[in-house]
């Protein structure tokens, strides 16, 4: 028993830990990437798999009680509002006429 | 009626499971609070004459439907950070149109929010019969994965009377 | 304070998350259109929740998720609030059309 309780606490640092490492290649690739469309992706991924292995892993890590339901409700909030608000900036920016870049060397075709 | 009693009894469980104290006054204000949510909701609702939202989701589909979804994230996560993390990001970006098969709003909603989880994809423009959506690394197969995904949404989805 | 293997690992999740921040920030102060800014600020947001969460674990405080549950809700409110003034100019009531097909 107590060897499975010390499984699940090296479950929840690993799921930690590679939530860290997926946050921070969110934000690199929305650093790195040449146009507003495709850093749009790179923000994704913070939204859907940082938050899952980050929340996952603190909530293994507390056990099941009163602070599993609060981590369980900040991930169903931050599902549904993530896409909702990625979906306004996409639309707002299609509305003002950003096109995506069709060749990656050329300067994006901005309009200010 | 019995609406708004359900919409009470959630609201004060939704409450005590925040705060997690049980002490009878305590109780007592959370319990009230969320009846005079639940009455402002309905004399909002009489100034409105709003039609009330409807859910038609089949539970037991809908958490298979979660579970795909949370493959479907590994996945596609996989295949953006392989590109951010490439020297040389082979970003083949392209708009293209994706239809939608199902009835309700609700099921229309969970589709797009769907795409745009994924990493990868994200629906720019909702039109009458079908979504824009952005793709990152484009090929043809994501037409073919896009309807796989329009077909498991429209399996959740209940009876709809519209 | 850090004493135990936990408290090591959610303060090396800490500094990825103030990591992650930095260079958001940076993608704040280079973006060259507005809409770059709202989604660095938007995923900002984002980062904030996890990093207040991870910080109360941490602090072995974990009320603060209560702040991040807070800050969640702000963050997604000022986003939509952000993109509506700079498409239509106002926060209060408007007939929307949409301007695009016309």
């Amino acid at each position: 028993m107590n060897i499975f309780l010390d499984l699940l606490q090296v479950i929840a640092w690993i799921c930690i830990f590679s939530g860290g490492i997926l946050v921070i290649i969110g934000a690199l690739g929305s650093l790195r990437f040449p146009d507003f469309w495709s850093r749009l992706h790179a923000a994704s991924v913070t939204d859907s798999g940082g938050v899952i292995l980050l929340l996952l892993g603190m909530g293994i890590h507390s056990g099941f009680n009163l602070i599993t339901f609060k981590l369980l409700l900040i991930g169903v909030f931050l599902f549904i509002t993530g896409p909702t608000s990625s979906h306004a900036v996409a639309n707002a920016a299609w509305v003002s006429g950003i096109k995506p870049l069709r060749n990656k060397h050329k300067k994006p075709g901005i309009d200010k | 009626m019995l609406r708004s009693i359900f919409t009470a009894i959630f609201l004060f469980a939704l409450w005590y499971l925040m705060s997690g104290i049980d002490k009878t006054l305590t109780l007592v204000l959370g319990a009230g609070s969320s009846v005079f949510a639940v009455w402002i909701v309905r004399r909002m609702d009489e100034a409105s004459n709003f039609k009330c939202l409807s859910v038609h989701l089949r539970p037991i589909e809908f958490g298979k439907y979660i579970f795909w979804v949370l493959a479907e994230i590994a996945k596609s996560n996989w295949t953006v950070i392989k590109i951010v993390l490439s020297p040389n990001m082979d970003i083949k970006q392209k708009m293209y149109e994706v239809p939608f098969t199902q009835k309700s709003d609700l099921g229309q909603a969970v589709f797009a929010n769907t795409i745009t989880l994924t990493p990868g994809t994200i629906t720019v423009e909702v039109e009458a019969d079908h979504f824009l959506v952005h793709g990152l690394s484009y090929s043809f197969d994501d037409h073919a994965a896009l309807a796989e995904m329009d077909r498991r949404v429209s399996k959740t989805e209940g009876i709809v009377d519209l | 304070m850090i004493s135990t293997i936990p408290h090591f690992v959610f303060l090396i999740a800490l500094l990825m998350l103030f990591i992650a921040m930095v260079l958001v920030l940076l993608r704040l102060y280079k973006g060259p259109t507005l809409y770059d800014r709202v989604l660095s600020t938007n995923s900002f947001g984002t980062q904030t929740v996890l990093f207040i969460g991870v910080l109360g674990f941490l602090c072995e405080r974990p009320d603060f998720l209560d702040i991040a549950l807070l800050y969640a809700l702000i963050n997604f409110v000022s986003t939509i609030a952000i993109l509506k003034f700079f498409r239509y100019r106002a926060i209060g009531d408007i007939l929307i059309e949409r301007e695009a097909k016309k």
